[in-house]
């Protein structure tokens, strides 16, 4: 397993080089897979502890499951967790009838760009990988967003060798990408390696022949077929499938990531 | 593809080469021969052409933006992902056009290898040349070349044996020896999986087969140590020192010296979370932390190393720079410089030549450096660096210039510049090894005393009454119970400068640090003004740094001329009436400076730990 420790030895100085050089840190977790390592790479990197808050952007569409995990980890893991809504947006009836790109844009973009308004953070903390999507094949570790949020991919900072960016403009923030260097398969290879809990009645197959590949709202996220009910069996799978990871995600269709991302989608 | 087996390898590999001669076609048929695309992705990047009326290319698989597609061209690198053999691939698609170099040079600073592609029609061109100089630089060792578009010039033989001889003359020169030249279509699919009966007088591998003879950086376990502190935890009362080993190992019981401190302490414990019986070595590459078995004074940038291989110390530096900020390189300008994870300021003190990158000849010797340009420079750092020369380690070896909020350019070190501390540097290095020790250290003194050591020098013009603003600072701190003590240069005069007779200022400057020194071990706070001194006060202030390093010299300059360009010190006081209010002044800077704790006594708090 050692292309998996290199791995991890790259999100851990990543995740400590954030830490050193950021006052007001945070870190997105979605409960998912992805996310969950990254919060499980930086109990390695500070020694058990998680030296910053954890936000939640809850859409309210989230799968009940998922709520009842973060909660739970939250407790055992002593996390300081923040959740935030744009509670405007859902007392005014937003959700995916009205538009996926809509939805998404309200409830998770402008719920993130409250939250982080809010709060001030200045370091945001995202568990996204190059090989999810094109766009974020093209993402540095450390991303600038400008005052509005907004992603220019047309002008990014250089970033070289082991050198980030970490100083920048008052108010705009760093989106840090510790996990970019990973495949979906290296998450559940480093899940199975450390033994780290996750979904298991989500992401394995319950016995009804589907399984949920990547997890989101529960309106626009499909399980797949899928008869894995270990994670052996889902590396198993994984490596002898030709279909993309977020197949199930109703938010990538056509140029979707593209617009969502630029203005400021994780 | 089936593959049951876990892959054990991981590599970095970036495509380079100038632009429109098929980077991207490459990649997209690469991944399309080998059957490493997802289901319907060319079938959809097909549809939206038919829909667009343009004809379908390999390079749309990865040219993700909109921009980029429309125009043709790759914008920002792409990482993909690809699994053959053993080993998964990190492809790092590059652009080859020269607005977006800064690009390119992000994507190659990860690769451990390269494939640069030229096109057998246009042949070598500017940014073919380029990013073959670039590659040496950052680092990219193995490379090999492919002549692409062997099809629009009928797979002739000679035309490619005419590009492969230019280009390995260009690579000698740069030191580099390609692994492979192969002549390839990236769009006919010739060699790029297999070799093809297209070229029936080529007999090397193809693309495909040439990635495996790449070969995985070798262990830098075998070299001397390198560990540069990334930070200080203090996590359920034990004090981490954190960081990534960037070569060699270390061990338990392991004694580490910390430069450009000298500091130095043995390894207590290697510290590691969810691991069941905890490491007793860790070895290059590895984001480790570890605990010491005495508390001495380290931070991050430090290099901690073993103590027959330190790495070296000066304020001046040679390197061969390339600059990809938008405003140009100026000389008598302050960047910042980071090396691993040091950050200090400097300045270019000379441009010696600028390299041009398409016949590696110098352009005229000029003030500045422009955006994509190669340099050769000399640059002085405002405090001591420590770093290795690039031809002897890779990571301390090298470093970055910030300008403004962004990294605007990289360099690699060549060469050290003495400076006039060199000697001064050597004494307090092997006096430091030397040092016999008590069982009392410096932060057992802290404790006690309520603040750490230090020296307070006072600079200025005669007659700005430096004399009598120390004297009232050491009252004022020992009234408070703090170990002060004012050391007068010319209380040496007769006694330890008595063999001097006035002659040699340097000397009593050195003597004079040397004493400050021992006070400052007894974790005194040393006051002093540069009155009694016949040299330079930015010699003064220099000699004395490094003599005492790493205790801190507190500089206050006193001055009576209120405008005027003012120098670079902690404090100034420009024509004080009021020397209480200075004095309180000095205290508290001393408290955020984390020297003084709020109160002395039995509980000292202070504001800021080191």
């Amino acid at each position: 397993m050692k292309h998996i420790r290199q791995l991890e030895d790259q999100s851990v100085y990543i995740l400590r080089e954030a830490y050193k050089n950021f006052d007001n840190l945070a870190m997105l977790w979605s409960m998912g897979k992805d996310s969950t390592v990254l919060l499980w790479l930086a109990r390695k990197a500070f020694f058990g502890h998680v030296p910053f808050p954890l936000l939640h952007v809850d859409t309210s569409y989230k799968i009940p499951e998922m709520i009842e995990y973060r909660d739970r980890l939250a407790r055992e893991w002593r996390l300081n967790l923040v959740v935030g809504q744009n509670k405007k947006a859902l007392a005014e009836g937003m959700n995916h009838e009205k538009g996926r790109i809509a939805c998404c844009t309200a409830l998770k973009t402008e719920g993130l760009k409250l939250l982080l308004a809010e709060k001030g953070y200045t370091g945001v903390i995202l568990g996204v990988r190059s090989d999810e999507d094109a766009t974020r094949a093209k993402e540095r570790y450390f991303s600038p967003r400008d005052k509005n949020n907004e992603w220019d991919f047309r002008d990014q900072p250089p970033e070289l060798w082991d050198q980030y960016k970490i100083t920048f403009p008052p108010g705009t923030h760093i989106r840090i990408h510790p996990l970019l260097d990973w495949t979906e398969i290296n998450i559940w290879e480093y899940i199975k390696l450390e033994n780290i809990p996750f979904l298991d009645n989500l992401y394995l197959d319950q016995g009804t022949g589907q399984r949920y590949r990547s997890l989101g709202c529960a309106p626009c996220t499909s399980p797949i077929q899928s008869t894995a009910k270990n994670v052996d069996e889902v590396l198993i799978e994984l490596r002898n499938s030709h279909v993309a990871e977020r197949a199930g995600r109703a938010q990538d269709e056509g140029r979707g990531m593209e617009q969502l991302r630029k203005d400021g989608y994780m | 593809m089936t593959t049951e087996t876990t892959s054990q390898e991981r590599m970095n590999i970036v495509i380079v080469g100038h632009v429109d001669h098929g980077k991207s076609t490459l990649l997209g048929r690469l991944y399309a021969d080998t059957g490493t695309l997802p289901e319907g992705k060319i079938e959809k990047i097909q549809a939206i052409c038919r829909q667009q009326g343009k004809e379908f290319e390999y390079a749309f698989l990865f040219d993700a933006f909109l921009e980029e597609q429309q125009q043709g061209i790759t914008i920002d690198t792409a990482r993909t992902f690809f699994t053959w053999g053993n080993r998964q691939y990190i492809i790092i698609d590059a652009p080859g056009h020269k607005e977006f170099l800064k690009n390119m040079v992000s994507g190659a600073a990860r690769a451990e290898a390269a494939l640069l592609i030229i096109d057998a029609l246009e042949g070598v061109r500017d940014q073919s040349k380029r990013h073959g100089l670039l590659l040496s630089m950052l680092g990219v060792k193995q490379v090999t070349v492919i002549v692409n578009k062997m099809d629009l010039v009928n797979y002739r033989e000679d035309t490619f044996q005419a590009i492969e001889k230019e280009y390995r003359q260009f690579l000698t020169q740069l030191n580099v020896i390609p692994q492979y030249i192969i002549p390839a279509s990236a769009k006919q699919g010739v060699n790029i999986t297999k070799v093809s009966p297209e070229t029936p007088w080529y007999t090397g591998p193809s693309v495909l087969e040439s990635l495996a003879h790449f070969h995985l950086e070798a262990a830098r376990n075998e070299k001397a140590l390198r560990f540069p502190l990334q930070d200080v935890y203090k996590f359920d009362a034990r004090r981490i020192l954190v960081g990534r080993i960037t070569a060699g190992q270390l061990k338990i019981g392991d004694r580490l010296v910390f430069s450009p401190t000298n500091k130095s302490a043995c390894v207590r414990s290697i510290e590691a979370f969810n691991i069941d019986s905890p490491p007793t070595q860790a070895t290059a590459g590895q984001s480790v932390g570890i605990t010491l078995d005495e508390q001495i004074f380290v931070e991050r940038g430090h290099i901690a190393t073993h103590e027959d291989a330190r790495p070296l110390v000066s304020t001046r530096i040679r390197a061969n720079l390339f600059w990809l900020g938008n405003r140009p390189l100026e000389t008598r300008r302050t960047y910042t410089l980071r090396l691993a994870t040091r950050e200090v300021p400097c300045e270019i003190v000379a441009i010696h030549r600028i390299v041009d990158a398409t016949n590696l000849d110098d352009r005229h010797t000029q003030s500045t450096v422009l955006r994509n340009e190669v340099a050769d420079i000399t640059l002085r750092t405002k405090a001591p660096l420590a770093f290795d020369l690039y031809a002897n380690f890779e990571t301390t070896g090298r470093f970055v210039l910030v300008d403004h909020y962004d990294v605007a350019g990289g360099g690699i070190i060549t060469e050290l510049v003495p400076d006039d501390q060199e000697d001064f540097r050597t004494e307090a290095r092997e006096r430091d090894s030397a040092w016999v020790k008590g069982d009392v250290g410096a932060e057992d003194r802290a404790e006690r005393y309520g603040h750490r050591a230090a020296v307070i020098l006072l600079t200025g013009p005669d007659t700005t009454a430096k004399g009598f603003l120390a004297r009232k600072l050491e009252t004022v701190l020992v009234a408070e119970g703090r170990h002060a003590y004012l050391l007068a240069a010319e209380n040496l005069q007769r006694g330890l400068d008595a063999d001097l007779h006035d002659t040699r200022p340097e000397e009593m400057v050195r003597r004079f640090g040397e004493v400050a020194r021992l006070l400052t071990d007894t974790g005194s706070l040393v006051i002093t003004t540069t009155n009694a001194f016949q040299q330079a006060t930015k010699d003064i202030v220099q000699t004395v740094q490094t003599l005492v390093n790493p205790t801190p010299v507190i500089t206050i300059h006193m001055t009576k001329d209120q405008a005027g360009p003012q120098p670079d010190v902690d404090l100034i006081f420009a024509g004080p009436e009021d020397f209480d209010a200075c004095t309180h002044q000095i205290v508290e800077t001393l408290k955020l400076k984390g020297i003084l704790a709020e109160l002395s006594g039995s509980q000292p708090a202070f504001q800021f730990s080191i």
